[in-house]
């Protein structure tokens, strides 16, 4: 299941209802983003998320289906905010369910990778110097091949 | 066809969305690119290194060479910085 939206998730009750009535489920694993308040060295008041209505649920939704033609999966979520942030405000949460801890650990490691460098979405930072787009970072394509089909 | 920008492709043209209809010449995601950065400074700006811009047809991402015909809708923007 993916969803795109304005408002804060509760974590719990997320995972809650993701795992609820499905006893095959051994292993739950979720990963939440949070809004940094300092960005390479310099203080961030806030971020404003703009995202690609649409494209953005279609890349959500390949990427949810790619992990689970790759894992043996008993159920998924994601859920990414968009608008205006805070520091410590939630951004992303991904959250894998399987019979075993591996499916789920890797599962979860391999969609927050993914859509880091697939969904069309883009960080706009409040800075003292004012507002900076910011840049996409080598690493996060790094990480993000590591989960390529050789 | 129907433009989209986003991010500070956005703010470089100086609009979100508008809807175009380039000549028959324009065949594919380069040759659109050329003709926007002909018609008008905030394009050419804005597609002045096109190595920075990341490009979708019909919400799938695409390369330079990939045709465009009417009715589709073209999005331009940076790479990706979401989770």
């Amino acid at each position: 299941m993916i969803r795109v939206q304005r408002e804060d998730f509760d974590v719990g009750a997320e995972l809650k209802s993701l795992t609820d009535g499905n006893h095959q489920i051994g292993g739950l694993t979720s990963f939440v983003g949070l809004v940094r308040d300092i960005a390479d060295g310099q203080s961030v008041s806030a971020m404003t998320l703009e995202h690609y209505p649409g494209m953005t649920e279609k890349q959500l939704s390949e990427i949810e289906a790619e992990a689970n033609r790759r894992w043996p999966l008993d159920a998924s979520l994601i859920i990414h905010r968009h608008g205006r942030l805070e520091p410590g405000d939630r951004i992303v949460l991904v959250a894998c369910a399987s019979a075993h801890r591996e499916a789920a650990f890797e599962a979860c490691h391999f969609l927050i990778d993914w859509l880091k460098t697939k969904a069309p979405f883009w960080k706009l930072e409040g800075t003292p110097d004012g507002d900076q787009w910011v840049a996409s970072k080598s690493s996060d394509d790094d990480a993000a091949a590591r989960w390529a089909k050789g | 066809m129907k433009l989209l920008y986003f991010a500070w492709v956005r703010t470089k043209t100086g609009t979100g969305e508008e809807t175009v209809s380039p000549p028959d010449s324009v065949r594919d995601v380069a040759g659109l690119i050329e003709w926007l950065k002909r018609r008008g400074s905030g394009a050419a700006d804005a597609f002045a290194d096109p190595s920075l811009i990341r490009v979708a047809v019909n919400q799938d991402y695409v390369e330079l060479d990939h045709p465009v015909i009417a009715g589709d809708e073209i999005a331009f923007f940076p790479p990706v910085t979401g989770g």
